[in-house]
C-alpha cells in the first residue's frame, strides 16, 4: 500500500509522535483495505448473472432480467465508486501526511492532492453514470423579450417620473457641470501618478566631459580594450541606470566609417553606443567581433557598429544613439556630449 | 431520516424569509445541453476559481516593493547578491512556505489553463455561431473578459521582479510608449516615470490582486447570468427546435457531473503545479538593469504579439518630426484591430443575414463554410505568429539562421492563412453536400417504413418547472438554424 511506502521512503524524523502518527495512517490503511475487499467479494456480480442471456422470449422473463440488470448496473456502480473514492482518500491522506512530516515535498504534495481531487471527481463523475437515471428533458423555451404590454408598463413608469420633475433643464444643466467639475478632479488626481515625460524622457543622459566609468566605477582609459573587445559603461553619476548604460566597443580605427561630422568621436577607434535597443528596449548585450555587428537578444536586431550603429536585420528601425568621445590628457575616456538621441524605444515626439 | 428533517425545517425557514421555492424548483429543473463543447466555458470558471484560491494564498506572502536587499535564505547560490524585495519573497514562497512552491506553480499553470479554455470555449461560440441574437452581449462580455485575462497574465509573471519578468516589463514598457500622440504621458502615468520605476510594481499588484479580478469575477457572474435567463444553445438535431431546449436537469445528474468536472479541472491543475515546474525564478536571478535573459519568451498566450514584434520589418514612419515607432503596428495596431474585428462581428454578420429573430438552434461548422473558412484563416495567422514569437528556438532546432526562418515566416503569415481558409472552405462544402445526401437517404427510408415505435418513448415537452405542457407544441415560423 502507499502508507507503506510511505513509511518506508521518508527519513525518519525521530520523534515519536511521527512515527505514531505513520502507524495510525498504517492501521486506517490496512482497514481500508479490509473494506475494499469484504466490499469486493460482496459487490461483484455473481456469474449467473453475467451469463444470462438477456434476449429471452416471454415478457415476464425481460421483466425480471431488468430488475436483475438493474441490480448489477448497481452494483457494480458501487464497486466503482468506492473504488475511486478509496483512492481519492489515500492521496487526501497522503496530502496530509506529506504536510505535517515537515518535508514539504512539491511532488508528494501535488500528486498527493491530484489525487484527492481526481478521485473524488471521478466518484462523481461515475455515480452520475452508472447510480442516476439519465433522462433527457426537452423543456418549452420562451422568447426572451418581455410581453409588449409590459414593455409598454416599464417606459411609462419611467416617463411618469420624468414628467413629474419641475424645471428639468436646469436639472440637465446642472447634472452636466457637475459631472463635468467632477470628472476634472478625478483626472487631476490622476496626474499625480507620474512625472512628465518632457524632462526625463528627452534627456540625452551624458553631459560633456563626464568619465566613462565601469560597474563596480573604474574609469577607462586608452589602453584598457584591445581591439574587438567591448566593456559596458555608465555616467559617473549614473553607475547602474537602465537608461545609462551604453556600450563601449574598440574596433580597428581603419575600419570605422562613421559620416564625415562624426570623424572626431572615435579616438584610437573607441565607438560607445547607447545600450538600449531603439526597438523594444532590451539590452544589447551581445556583440559579433568579426562582423562587428551588436545583436539584441530580444528580438535579434542587429546594428552596425562601424556605421554609427546602424539597423541591419531584425525589426528595429533607428540607430542606436552614438555617444561622442575624446581621450583627456591623461588618457581618460571622456563623453564629448550627450547621446545623439534620447536613448531606448522610440516614441511619438522623438527627434 | 433526521437529517432529511433538518433539510426541510432549514428550506422552510429560507423559503419563509425569502421566498425562494419557486426559484428553487426552476433552478433545479434548469435544462443544460450533454454535449462534452459546453463543458469548455466550464474549465474556464474553474481554473478561475482556482486561480482565485491559490492567489489569495500568494497574496499573504507577496510583498510588492522593488527596494533592493540583499539575499540571505535557503536559495544558497543567490546569497549575497542584491535583490528585490519582491524577488526575495517569492524566494521565500518557493523555498519557505510549506506547500509554498506548489500553490504558486498551481497559480501559474491554472492561469494556462484559464487562457486556453477560454481560447477554445471562445472558438467553439465562434464557428457554432453561438453568438447570434440574443446571444450578441455575452459575446462582448467573453471578449472582455479574455482582453482582461491576458491583462491579468502579463502582470502576474511581471511582478515577481526576476529577470525574466523584467524583461517582458521592458517591452510592455516600449509598446506602450508607441502609442501615437498619449504614449509617453500614458506611460508615465501607468508606470510612474521610466523603467525600472519604484511605482511600477505595487501598481502591477493592485490591479492584478483587485482591479483586474474584481471586474473578471463581476464580468463572469452577467456572462453566466445572461446564459441562465437565455437558457443555453442547442446542437441540431430531433426535437432541438427555437422554441425548446433538450438536455439534462441540473439536478441531480448535472450537478454530479459538474462537480466531478470541477474537481476533475482542480485535480489536473494540483498535478501540474505539483508536477511540472514552471517559471523557475530562481535559475533565472534577480532583476538586473544591465543583463538581458537571452530566448526570453512571454507566456503562449501573449506568444501571437510577440510574434508579431519579430516579423514586422522595422519601418520608421515619420510624419513631419513626430514618430510612429515600428513597435505601434505589430503590437498595438493589429491587435487593436483583431479585437475590434472581433467585436463588432455578430452586428456585421447581422447586416448579411435576413433572419432578425432569435437563434437558439447552433449551426454546425460545415454549414456555415465562409465563417468556419475565417475562423480557420485567423487560426491559422495566430499559429504562425507564435510559432514566430520561438523563432530563435526554432531556428537552434533546424540548425537555421534565424534571418532564414524569419524569412520563412513573413512568407507563411502571409500565405497560410488564405490556404488553410480555402482549404477549409473546400472541406466544409464537401461535408455539406455529404450530410444533404445522407438527410434525403434517410428521408426516403423513413418514407418506406412506418413510423418508429420508439416515438412514444421520448420525452414529452415541458415548461420551465418540469412539468408536462398539456398543449402539443407548435413550431413557429422563424425555423432555426441552416439557410
Amino acid at each position: 500500500m502507499n502508507e507503506e511506502e510511505d513509511q518506508e521512503s521518508r527519513p525518519k524524523s525521530g520523534i515519536g509522535e511521527a512515527l505514531q502518527l505513520g502507524r495510525s495512517f498504517l492501521d486506517l490503511g490496512w482497514s481500508v483495505v479490509e473494506l475494499l475487499s469484504k466490499a469486493a467479494a460482496r459487490l461483484l456480480p455473481q456469474k449467473h448473472e453475467l451469463l444470462h442471456h438477456p434476449k429471452s422470449g416471454r415478457d415476464e422473463d425481460r421483466e425480471m432480467e431488468g430488475a436483475a440488470q438493474m441490480s448489477r448496473r448497481e452494483r457494480i456502480g458501487t464497486l466503482l465508486v468506492f473504488g475511486f473514492f478509496s483512492i481519492a482518500m489515500l492521496g487526501g491522506v497522503g496530502f496530509l501526511f506529506a504536510y505535517w512530516s515537515g518535508t514539504s515535498n512539491t511532488q508528494w504534495l501535488g500528486g498527493s492532492l491530484a489525487l484527492f481531487l481526481c478521485g473524488t471527481g471521478i466518484t462523481l463523475v461515475l455515480w452520475a453514470h452508472w447510480l442516476m437515471t439519465h433522462k433527457q428533458a426537452v423543456e418549452a423555451r420562451h422568447t426572451v423579450a418581455s410581453t409588449q404590454l409590459a414593455e409598454k408598463a416599464a417606459a411609462k413608469a419611467f416617463c411618469d417620473g420624468v414628467h413629474d420633475v419641475r424645471r428639468r433643464r436646469l436639472l440637465a444643466w446642472m447634472g452636466v457641470s457637475g459631472a463635468g467639475l467632477f470628472g476634472m478632479m478625478v483626472l487631476s488626481l490622476l496626474r499625480g501618478l507620474g512625472i512628465s515625460p518632457d524632462k526625463t524622457l528627452y534627456s540625452r543622459i551624458w553631459k560633456s566631459g563626464q568619465r566613462l566609468v565601469t560597474l563596480d566605477g573604474k574609469p577607462l582609459s586608452l589602453e584598457s580594450l584591445v581591439p574587438g573587445s567591448m566593456a559596458t559603461v555608465f555616467p559617473e553619476d549614473q553607475i547602474g541606470d537602465e537608461r545609462a548604460q551604453t556600450v563601449l566597443i574598440r574596433v580597428k580605427e581603419n575600419l570605422l566609417q562613421l559620416p564625415a561630422e562624426r570623424a572626431t568621436w572615435a579616438p584610437s577607434g573607441y565607438v560607445a553606443y547607447s545600450r538600449v535597443c531603439t526597438h523594444a528596449g532590451c539590452p544589447v548585450g551581445e556583440y559579433e567581433a568579426e562582423q562587428s555587428v551588436l545583436l539584441c537578444p530580444c528580438h535579434q536586431s542587429t546594428f552596425d557598429v562601424l556605421r554609427a550603429a546602424a539597423p541591419t536585420g531584425g525589426p528595429a528601425a533607428r540607430p542606436l544613439p552614438q555617444l561622442p568621445l575624446y581621450a583627456a590628457a591623461d588618457g581618460t575616456l571622456r563623453a564629448g556630449g550627450g547621446f545623439t538621441a534620447p536613448p531606448g524605444p522610440g516614441f511619438w515626439g522623438i527627434s | 431520516m433526521i437529517t432529511e428533517t433538518i433539510a426541510r425545517k432549514a428550506s422552510l425557514a429560507i423559503d419563509r424569509r425569502l421566498r425562494a421555492a419557486k426559484f428553487v424548483r426552476s433552478a433545479l429543473n434548469h435544462v443544460f445541453p450533454d454535449h462534452w463543447s459546453f463543458m469548455l466555458g466550464e474549465i474556464a470558471l474553474y481554473s478561475f476559481m482556482v486561480l482565485v484560491v491559490t492567489g489569495t494564498y500568494l497574496a499573504l506572502f507577496f510583498h510588492a516593493s522593488s527596494e533592493k536587499v540583499i539575499y540571505h535564505g535557503m536559495y544558497a547560490p543567490l546569497d549575497g547578491q542584491k535583490v528585490s524585495v519582491a524577488y526575495r519573497s517569492v524566494l521565500n514562497i518557493c523555498f519557505n512556505v510549506p506547500a509554498g512552491l506548489l500553490v504558486r506553480q498551481m497559480h501559474h499553470w491554472a492561469a494556462l489553463i484559464f487562457l486556453w479554455a477560454i481560447l477554445a470555449h471562445m472558438a467553439r461560440i465562434f464557428l457554432t455561431a453561438a453568438y447570434r441574437k440574443p446571444r450578441e452581449l455575452n459575446w462582448l462580455i467573453g471578449l472582455t473578459l479574455l482582453v482582461l485575462a491576458l491583462v491579468n497574465g502579463f502582470f502576474g509573471y511581471s511582478m515577481l521582479d526576476d529577470l525574466l519578468s523584467g524583461t517582458g516589463l521592458r517591452i510592455g514598457y516600449a509598446i506602450l510608449l508607441s502609442i501615437p500622440i498619449a504614449g509617453p504621458w500614458l506611460t508615465f502615468l501607468f508606470m510612474g516615470g521610466t523603467i525600472p520605476n519604484p511605482a511600477t510594481l505595487p501598481r502591477m499588484f493592485a490591479l492584478h490582486i483587485f482591479l483586474v479580478p474584481a471586474l473578471i469575477a463581476g464580468l463572469l457572474g452577467l456572462h453566466l447570468f445572461m446564459i441562465w435567463r437565455q437558457l443555453h444553445t442547442n446542437y441540431p438535431g430531433p426535437k432541438r427546435t427555437n422554441t425548446t431546449i433538450v438536455g439534462s436537469r441540473l439536478w441531480p445528474s448535472y450537478t454530479a457531473k459538474s462537480l466531478g468536472l470541477l474537481l476533475l479541472v482542480f485535480g489536473v491543475i494540483a498535478a501540474l503545479g505539483g508536477l511540472f515546474q514552471i517559471d523557475p525564478v530562481w535559475t533565472y536571478g534577480p532583476y538586473d538593469p544591465a543583463s538581458i535573459m537571452a530566448g526570453a519568451q512571454p507566456d503562449w498566450y501573449l506568444g501571437w504579439v510577440e510574434g508579431a514584434i519579430r516579423l514586422f520589418p522595422g519601418i520608421n514612419l515619420r510624419l513631419g518630426h513626430w514618430l510612429v515607432p515600428e513597435l505601434f503596428f505589430p503590437a498595438v495596431l493589429m491587435p487593436s484591430l483583431l479585437f475590434l474585428a472581433l467585436y463588432s462581428w455578430p452586428f456585421v454578420e447581422k447586416l448579411f443575414s435576413l433572419d432578425k429573430g432569435d437563434q437558439n438552434v447552433l449551426r454546425m461548422p460545415y454549414d456555415q463554410p465562409v465563417l468556419t473558412a475565417g475562423g480557420v484563416g485567423l487560426f491559422t495567422f495566430l499559429l504562425v505568429l507564435l510559432a514566430a514569437g520561438g523563432d530563435d528556438f526554432l531556428a537552434l532546432a533546424v540548425d537555421g539562421s534565424v534571418i532564414r526562418i524569419r524569412t520563412i515566416l513573413r512568407i507563411l503569415v502571409l500565405v497560410g492563412p488564405p490556404c488553410t481558409a480555402a482549404l477549409a472552405y473546400v472541406t466544409c462544402k464537401g461535408l455539406k453536400r455529404r450530410h444533404a445526401a445522407r438527410a434525403r437517404l434517410r428521408d426516403d427510408s423513413s418514407l418506406s417504413s412506418e413510423a418508429s415505435p420508439n416515438v412514444t418513448t421520448e420525452p414529452a415537452v415541458t415548461d420551465n418547472m418540469g412539468q408536462p405542457l398539456v398543449l402539443p407544441l407548435t413550431e413557429p415560423s422563424g425555423l432555426p438554424g441552416g439557410d
